[in-house]
């Protein structure tokens, strides 16, 4: 026998109170947790898919746009920008470096990106099979495209155009596989990486369908700018964006509105409108926040008010353990333990409940494994949540102990 | 004004005193403001001695039990138990004194209902700050014929039972006074004589000094000595 066997005993004999106030607890600690999950994982994966990148220069539009498709590739482009006007702001002093993309097609749900090597030096990829795309029509796909579609080294597919899955395939051209990347918890994970000229083919194909004689087999030609920079193009040629680096931090100041007044361009902050991304959704995650807090200030009163009444019906029993040599401080303390258990059974329960719930939601949505969002992964703000649940149990149980610590066991005793 | 003085103890010493002082009370005063409830100017209990507190409701002998009990504090006066200052004492010395030396059976049978017989005297070890001892408590349980019952909730057990398990709570940390406040008072006749010769017989086994409080005429023959708070 000791306190918390004591406080135990008497949480076990009032099950449906107990299971009440644990369920409470549980449901706002499981709450809050999902947010904490949630905001963390998105807060990291975004920062990291983003870093190396100062501003993304695209068609003009939605900024916000512009880095979700270009930077995330979760949006739609906001269009195409011309390769010569591309190459004409290349040439300014404050760019460091420039890596264009060009987007627009899929295979299977899988962006389709034409870009150059120097996409995959930006996330510090490294090849887990075979090797990087250097002719045309040549690609390297993400670790998470090679084991969600099955593909290897080898295969070859048609490339869909647009950004989600439909039938219309660009079926006179195939990509053929030459490389996976390793895992890299990076966008590159979702992404079929080829050269820019090799997305221009598949559409030239499109629209010059009916001069070309069947059966013509095409010899493999070596992409024109496939390890840096930007490829040689004709003067329709367009590409969708650019992610530019500064040389120094006067580029931020000046670039931007170089850019978005001088030319058909516009240039977007990706710190910028990942901030606010973030802070629109905050008034959302605000709200939900306040929500759960409300569930556990409800479940602390829940908790109180138990106590309170149950203490009640024990101030005997108080009364009779403060004869048996119970000191003050000890029943004091024992009320306490019994709060403190109750909530810390609500926290465990909304730990475990918070995870599956997120787990629940991430395999639910397809879009949150493409961003990477788990539910089993543990970050250390969760353990402030169960510094929270013990801290609730103990305010909640404070003026029931106090009660418990004031009882005056002659008076109590001599009502009988 | 309600005062009265006892009447069989006084600072003369009674017959009954032997040399082994054990309860020694002296110019207790207990009252509420003007008001004086209990007002005792000696008394004295020796080791193993019986004593029965005789008085209506609202005589003031619970109080008395409770003052001697460390259960509550008098006006004036001090309470000595052995050597023992009992009102010199820290609140929480006292607690624990008490947990360790006095053994205390009320009129209703007042178990923890959450806990089982056998844990209600764990409790009682744990709380005293005694070592918990399984073989003792069952040795206790066995003496009052409880031990097919030390794994029931205290709830399932029969008043008479109930009242059986305070008895032996209160015997179990071998205690050097047993108080009793109306231990037979929701007991019929057989059953109040059964526990009085039980508490007789237990505190004669471990030389406790056995002070019961009660106005039941029943009881009364079972005790030589007996001190009577009338108006």
């Amino acid at each position: 026998m000791n306190l918390i066997k004591l406080s135990w005993s008497y949480i076990k004999d009032k099950p449906l109170n107990t299971v009440l106030n644990v369920l409470l607890m549980s449901l706002g600690i499981a709450i809050i947790l999902v947010l904490i999950l949630l905001s963390t994982q998105l807060d990291e994966k975004l920062s990291k898919d983003k870093r190396g990148i100062d501003l993304v220069v695209g068609a003009k539009g939605s900024p916000l746009q512009l880095i979700l498709a270009n930077v995330y590739h979760i949006d739609f482009p906001t269009g195409n920008i011309k390769l010569n006007e591309a190459k004409a702001l290349m040439r300014n002093r404050l760019i460091k470096s420039a890596i264009p993309l060009a987007t627009g097609d899929n295979y299977r749900g899988f962006r389709i990106v034409g870009t150059n090597h120097d996409y995959v030096k930006l996330y510090e990829a490294a090849v887990a099979e075979g090797e990087l795309w250097k002719n045309n029509l040549e690609v390297t796909i993400g670790s998470k495209v090679a084991l969600r579609l099955g593909l290897k080294i080898g295969d070859e597919f048609f490339g869909a155009h647009g950004m989600t899955v439909s039938d219309m395939e660009h079926d006179e051209a195939s990509y053929r596989v030459v490389g996976i990347l390793e895992a890299g918890n990076s966008v590159l994970d979702n992404l079929i990486l080829t050269n820019i000229e090799s997305v221009w083919l598949v559409h030239e194909h499109e629209e010059e369908d009916h001069e070309h004689e069947e059966g013509h087999e095409e010899e493999p030609e070596l992409g024109s700018a496939y390890e840096t920079g930007l490829p040689v193009g004709d003067e329709d040629a367009e590409i969708t964006s650019m992610l530019l680096q500064f040389r120094s931090p006067m580029g931020a100041v000046q670039l931007p509105r170089q850019i978005n007044s001088n030319t058909n361009m516009q240039a977007a902050s990706p710190a910028f409108e990942t901030q606010r991304l973030f802070s629109l959704l905050g008034i959302g995650v605000n709200m939900i926040r306040s929500f759960a807090y409300i569930i556990i200030v409800i479940a602390g009163l829940s908790i109180f008010i138990s106590l309170y009444n149950a203490l009640k019906d024990r101030k005997y029993d108080l009364a009779i353990m403060r004869s048996l040599g119970a000191s003050r401080g000890r029943l004091f303390v024992h009320v306490i333990l019994e709060g403190i258990i109750i909530t810390t059974f609500g926290g465990l329960l909304g730990f475990v409940l918070g995870h599956g719930l997120m787990e629940m939601l991430a395999s639910y949505y397809e879009k949150s494994e493409e961003v990477g969002i788990s539910g089993l992964v543990f970050v250390n703000q969760e353990l402030i949540v169960l510094v929270l649940s013990i801290g609730v149990g103990i305010v909640s149980a404070l003026i029931p102990a106090l009660n418990a610590y004031r009882t005056d066991i002659s008076k109590v005793l001599a009502q009988d | 004004m309600q005062g009265f003085n006892t009447q069989p103890v006084s600072k003369s010493r009674p017959g009954w005193l032997i040399f082994a002082l054990m309860i020694q009370i002296d110019d207790l005063h207990f009252g509420y403001a003007e008001q004086q409830i209990l007002s005792i100017p000696h008394m004295e209990v020796d080791e193993a001695g019986h004593l029965l507190i005789l008085g209506s409701s609202g005589s003031g002998k619970t109080t008395l039990l409770h003052i001697l009990g460390g259960l509550l504090s008098p006006k004036q006066g001090t309470v000595k138990i052995g050597e023992t200052d009992l009102y010199g004492l820290s609140g929480t010395q006292r607690d624990r004194y008490r947990g360790q030396n006095i053994g205390l059976i009320f009129q209703k049978a007042h178990l923890i209902s959450a806990l089982t017989v056998m844990e209600n005297l764990l409790l009682a070890q744990y709380l005293s700050g005694t070592a918990q001892d399984k073989g003792r408590a069952m040795e206790v349980l066995n003496e009052l014929n409880l031990g097919d019952k030390h794994n029931k909730k205290v709830r399932r057990l029969s008043q008479g039972e109930q009242q059986r398990v305070t008895i032996a709570r209160a015997l179990l940390n071998a205690p050097r006074l047993i108080l009793a406040d109306e231990p037979t008072a929701s007991l019929d006749d057989a059953n109040a004589q059964v526990v009085i010769d039980m508490l007789k017989a237990q505190a004669k086994k471990y030389r406790a000094a056995l002070i019961i409080a009660t106005h039941d005429q029943r009881v009364k023959d079972s005790f030589e000595l007996q001190l009577n708070l009338t108006h």
